[in-house]
């Protein structure tokens, strides 16, 4: 049988804490440049100009559809050689991450906005609206409330997601609980303290989104 | 006639795909005057009714209201979106299914037009919009969301959300078919109303007898093209075409108007 030992693990509390504070940081630039590149690919999967629609659905599928490891792997050490930029390994995995994010939450928002009723927008053009304003006015403020739940889904799965940024070196809670699992030789210890972390921020997050979820239908 | 119609439609012409629904079609409405349009479902009389404000873009015609006028097909340019915009904000549209904004009070509904598109004064605003809300009895449901309105409560405040516009002519799009019998009344009775005003109207409509009791005019239509039209009471009494007939003969043509009760 065998012997847990959990409290070799206080002195490297440090390090740990640093990782924690990458992971967040990290999570909250990704979830923010992703929502940005999602706007935009939401908006432009559903321009009236073919081309743009074009670009858009190019870009959602080509992030939709391949592994985010894959694409981590792919904006380091590929994207350099084609396109002549170096990037750190954080700037190549913030990029990879947001685009993938950005994928998810283009198709979130594109279902919102289409899943208002064409009446909403023909009331709004009726009154004398411009597209844009009763996109503004009448269609976001609606669409906004039913893509909350998603959004959120989507930024916790994005959490997890910065796990896999440890494979380029950059400095998370993964990556720490490695450089500790080493030199500790506990890695079970190590990695169960991990993932306990992992859902202790988690948990509390899905709760308090369940509950604006129930909040959001109440005032429908 | 031209000289003095307020609306003048001309070779009105629109295809959905293969499908055509509008074939040619002529309409002249006078200021002040109330055309109803009535058919079977899929005579197009919707359509036309949105290519009144050009919600539905023709493919060919030409559509006038007032002093704005517009021409489709053979090569012309279609309106840009400012144009289209600042034309519809002229004409009052009230729908079948209401489409009141959910997620603003009934207040905010009707403020919604003078604030955004005619860029009016919040307060100002405010008044006109407790002053249409007044207009078609429901100044006490200012505050509540439109969830919690009853359907013909819910028409009504349409109503007073196009009129908040101030618009020259208003267009009705079925605004009774999706009440309960029991509420068609206080929404006729608004109609009504307006049309006592001095309202241009167009409505498209299943309740014959109000037809005859408001309308200037009537339009008969079919399969996308015009059957008859005449004195509203001459076409509904007498009809001379045998299509109009046939249809007719699913309605009571006459009799009281259902009980209306606006106050309520």
């Amino acid at each position: 049988m065998y012997q847990w030992d959990f409290g070799i693990l206080w002195s490297y509390r440090w390090l740990f804490l640093n990782g924690l504070g990458v992971t967040v940081g990290f999570t909250v630039v990704i979830v923010i440049l992703g929502l940005v590149f999602g706007l935009f690919g939401a908006f432009g999967s559903l321009a009236r100009f073919k081309p743009v629609r074009l670009v858009a659905l190019t870009f959602i599928e080509a992030f939709r559809c391949t592994p985010i490891l894959v694409q981590l792997i792919w904006f380091y050490y590929a994207l350099p050689i084609l396109a002549g930029v170096e990037m750190t390994p954080i700037t190549a995995s913030a990029l990879a991450l947001s685009l993938y994010g950005g994928s998810f939450y283009s198709e979130i928002i594109r279902g919102g906005i289409i899943s208002i009723d064409k009446g909403q927008s023909e009331a709004g053009a009726a009154l004398g609206m411009t597209p844009v304003q009763s996109m503004r006015r009448i269609v976001l403020p609606q669409a906004i409330k039913r893509m909350i739940p998603a959004l959120m889904n989507q930024s916790i799965i994005q959490f997890k997601n910065t796990s896999l940024v440890s494979v380029l070196a950059v400095p998370d809670l993964v990556y720490q609980s490695q450089v500790a699992a080493h030199d500790s030789y506990r890695p079970l210890e190590t990695y169960t303290a991990v993932a306990v972390a992992y859902a202790a921020i988690l948990i509390p997050l899905t709760i308090l989104a369940r509950r604006g979820e129930k909040r959001l239908a109440v005032s429908e | 006639m031209s000289d003095t119609s307020k609306i003048e439609i001309r070779s009105l012409r629109k295809s959905f795909g293969s499908n055509e629904v509008l074939k040619n079609i002529n309409l002249d409405v006078p200021k002040g005057g109330v055309v109803a349009l009535i058919g079977p479902s899929g005579s197009g009389k919707s359509t036309l009714l949105r290519c009144i404000n050009l919600l539905v873009v023709p493919d060919g015609g030409s559509v006038r209201v007032g002093d704005i006028s517009f021409t489709f097909g053979g090569g012309s340019k279609l309106p840009d979106v400012r144009t289209l915009a600042n034309f519809r904000a002229t004409t009052g549209m009230v729908f079948q299914h209401f489409n009141l904004f959910p997620h603003m009070t009934t207040l905010q509904n009707v403020m919604e037009g003078p604030v955004t598109v005619r860029r009016i004064a919040k307060a100002d605003a405010e008044k006109l919009a407790r002053a249409q809300l007044a207009k078609v009895g429901l100044a006490e449901k200012a505050d509540q969301y439109p969830a919690t309105l009853s359907g013909g409560q819910k028409q009504r405040v349409a109503i007073a959300r196009a009129l908040a516009m101030e618009p020259d002519v208003m267009l009705f799009d079925e605004a009774t078919s999706a009440l309960d019998p029991e509420l068609v009344g206080e929404v006729l009775n608004v109609i009504q109303q307006l049309a006592s005003e001095g309202m241009t109207m167009v409505i498209v409509t299943h309740e014959i007898a109000f037809a005859r009791e408001v309308a200037d005019r009537l339009i008969f239509m079919r399969d996308g093209v015009v059957v008859e039209e005449g004195p509203a009471r001459q076409v509904i009494d007498n009809p001379r075409e045998a299509a109009t007939r046939a249809f007719l003969s699913h309605f009571h043509r006459t009799g009281a108007l259902p009980p209306a009760n606006a106050a309520s």
